[in-house]
């Protein structure tokens, strides 16, 4: 007697109500996707770091945190950390500067934009790899251009009788205090075209009639860019500031290509944590030290990106 | 027509399912490389045609992706029964659990030692062999004869000595400004070995303890092979590491750039210069200093069998018989003359045909007195020596405290290995 009204009611969703099961069910197929292949093999890595590594499950010793121990007080684990964080705190500002600014210029111009846009976005749609090895040539010492330049300017100015201003040929990547910066130029300039494309996006996105009611006040362009363009373009801000750390913290593949003799050499200076991760996985086979770093590069990843959300999230008055 | 097509069908699935019970199916895994891969499917088909109970097929994966691949196959238990693995790797790989001993029931320790060469020891850990090679390689001088001769230099007389070849790379170097446009020497990828095996045997010591338990080169003869090696840069100024990038450089400036006069290779790189080296050239035996010690590189790509092989007795045999198959001496001729990789059978490396080929000979002339140095962990000794010549060729560190910082984390590398 109780039971029929309540079949009836819970019978009778309203559509929102079935709409809103429909799209859990659809969102639950990609869901438990991810939950396989995705959360299940990463909750896998922390349990892998607490045991030696062999392929029957039967002969891994439990070794508890010592992994954690041991890379905490390796060197080359603490190069590695610091060499990702040197690249993070370099390619971050210096990708999202230039890219800002690149945005506001083609947003500027009428003639042309679209090539623009696909010229600066050419990089990031060419392979790492490829990246890598014309660089590499790029700043090879006695063959690349850079050093090329150097030597043709340094004639030039010796012809002219100005010898001191000559400068001396480069050694880049083989010189272990310019290497990481010279990486982080070949990063710099890969990412840029994601940072325009972005901002362009972003920028359109604000609407023409707060500049004209701005501009008819007095507001100067900084003005404009101060108090209108900036404010409003903040949520795109923290979205590539986000991701851009992200994979500055990620980074591999142009690493491991543009020193393949000896990566992340010249002694280290430009070993990151992931190629450091690889290395010790499948170089040295020691995959339950490799998933004890992967877990310390997921905590640093997570931190840092909380705390990026945290500063960077604030309400934006308008 | 029905009845003729059921009794057709079930006979299909009856001849099939005695088909399978009878063979066994044997993967076989190495990294891809044209020659390699061409010499062993020859090897494959000889052996599936003689061997009807077994089919061998073959799985390639490039170089770089190919322990990665190793890692994760094995531990899933899919992959290879039978894999190639550099020898330096036994020992990480058998830590790993990537590859077991060889049966001794199928494969006798007595025969191994006096079938082939005594290189092959040093894959023996802890009482059981881990593979067996095909192919051995060792170290020589390609040089290049055209630029000897427009350098003034003898190209039939090439240097014996490490004083010549500094003499004779200092008359093959050509500067312009301060930036290099042709090198005597290119430096690459067998240097580490060149400094911590072959240096430091002709100067008087082994670089490991014959149990493989202690660093020894923590001294001045380590100190003296690093100095001369980093002086050929520094002070002769007869060579630039990473002259041509890539690891494959040093070689690239050497067989297509012409740049490169005097390169240390493997025999592994007869084929590619001979195929692509358009000039006069010549291979010569390592230099040596004035005490006349000869020294030299050996090291082997190995085969070996995986976990896998040993789920069934059958595998086990088969893959036995394989391995036995692939490393008889006619599969060895079948390599050298394939693939370009010398003999690692006794019998086969004293052949006067081999002694007396220009360019085979040197090398085999090498392997005489080469040895293969063992490594615990390839991967991070490699680096051990790579960081010492880079301290001093590039942080300006002197040798003497160089090779102290190698050798201790090199002895770090052993001690850990213990454990």
């Amino acid at each position: 007697m109780i039971r029929e009204p309540r079949a009836k009611r819970s019978s009778r969703l309203s559509l929102t109500q079935r709409e809103a099961i429909y799209a859990y069910v659809f969102l639950l197929v990609p869901l438990v996707f991810f939950a396989t292949i995705r959360f299940y093999p990463a909750l896998q890595s922390f349990r892998l770091s607490l045991f030696t590594w062999h392929v029957d499950p039967a002969r891994r010793v439990f070794v508890g945190a010592q992994y954690y121990q041991e890379l905490l007080a390796n060197p080359v684990f603490h190069q590695a950390l610091k060499n990702t964080l040197l690249y993070a705190a370099i390619t971050v500002p210096v990708s999202i500067g230039l890219g800002l600014g690149i945005a506001i210029l083609l947003q500027a111009i009428t003639i042309g934009r679209g090539w623009y846009r696909a010229i600066y976005f050419a990089p990031y749609i060419t392979p790492a790899v490829a990246i890598a090895w014309v660089w590499g040539w790029m700043y090879n010492v006695n063959f690349g251009i850079f050093n090329r330049i150097i030597i043709e300017w340094w004639d030039f100015v010796e012809g002219i009788g100005l010898p001191w201003l000559a400068i001396d040929p480069q050694r880049f990547l083989r010189d272990p205090e310019v290497a990481l910066p010279a990486v982080a130029v070949v990063i710099i300039w890969q990412q840029l075209g994601f940072q325009v494309v972005i901002f362009l996006a972003g920028l359109q996105g604000i609407p023409r009639v707060f500049y004209e009611a701005a501009r008819i006040d007095g507001a100067n362009p900084w003005q404009l860019f101060r108090h209108i363009t900036f404010p409003l373009l903040n949520p795109v801000l923290v979205f590539a500031i986000v991701i851009t750390t992200i994979n500055a913290l990620q980074l591999f593949d142009q690493i491991v290509n543009i020193n393949f003799t000896d990566q992340g050499g010249p002694l280290g200076r430009t070993l990151s944590i992931a190629l450091y991760m690889y290395q010790e996985a499948f170089s040295r086979a020691r995959l339950g030290y490799a998933a004890a770093v992967t877990v310390v590069l997921f905590l640093i990843i997570l931190v840092i990106t909380l705390i990026q959300l945290r500063v960077t999230q604030r309400r934006v008055e308008y | 027509m029905q009845r003729i097509l059921r009794t057709a069908l079930v006979l299909g699935l009856l001849t099939g399912l005695s088909l399978s019970l009878a063979q066994v199916t044997l993967t076989y895994w190495q990294y891809d490389f044209g020659t390699r891969i061409d010499a062993m499917n020859q090897l494959i088909e000889q052996f599936n045609a003689e061997n009807p109970d077994v089919i061998v097929v073959q799985e390639t994966f490039p170089y770089d992706a190919y322990e990665q691949r190793v890692a994760a196959a094995t531990a899933a238990g899919q992959g290879p029964d039978v894999v190639q693995l550099f020898y330096g790797w036994v020992g990480s790989w058998q830590r790993a659990g990537y590859i077991e001993p060889l049966p001794q029931e199928h494969i006798d320790h007595a025969w191994i030692e006096e079938y082939f060469i005594p290189m092959v020891e040093s894959v023996k850990v802890g009482g059981e062999y881990y593979g067996l090679p095909t192919a051995v390689r060792s170290l020589a001088l390609f040089y290049n004869k055209d630029l000897f001769r427009a350098a003034g230099l003898d190209p039939d007389a090439p240097p014996q000595t490490w004083d010549e070849f500094v003499a004779a790379g200092k008359a093959l170097t050509v500067q312009r400004g301060p930036l290099f446009t042709q090198i005597g020497y290119g430096p690459g990828g067998q240097d580490h070995h060149l400094i911590r095996t072959v240096l430091m045997n002709q100067l008087g010591t082994p670089p490991y303890s014959a149990d493989n338990r202690e660093v020894l080169y923590g001294n001045e003869i380590g100190e003296q092979a690093l100095r001369i090696w980093t002086d050929w840069q520094l002070v002769d100024e007869i060579g630039v590491f990473e002259f041509i990038p890539g690891s494959g450089g040093y070689r690239d400036g050497f067989i297509n750039q012409e740049n490169i006069a005097m390169i240390v290779d493997g025999s592994f790189a007869i084929g590619q210069v001979r195929n692509n080296a358009q000039f006069d050239w010549g291979v010569t035996e390592l230099p040596t200093f004035d005490n006349g010690v000869q020294s030299n590189f050996g090291s082997f790509w190995m085969n070996a069998v995986t976990p896998r092989a040993y789920r069934d007795p059958a595998v086990l045999e088969a893959s036995a018989r394989f391995i036995t198959f692939v490393t008889s001496e006619e599969a060895m001729q079948l390599w050298l003359e394939v693939v370009g990789e010398l003999p690692a059978a006794r019998s086969l490396v004293g052949d006067p045909a081999l002694v007396s080929d220009p360019v085979n000979g040197p090398f085999i002339a090498g392997l005489a007195y080469a040895e293969a140095t063992q490594f615990v962990d390839e991967a991070a000794q490699r680096q051990v020596m790579i960081d010492a010549f880079n301290r001093v060729l590039l942080e300006g560190m002197d040798p003497a405290e160089s090779i102290m910082i190698a050798a201790q984390a090199d002895q770090a590398l052993l001690d850990d290995f213990d454990d």
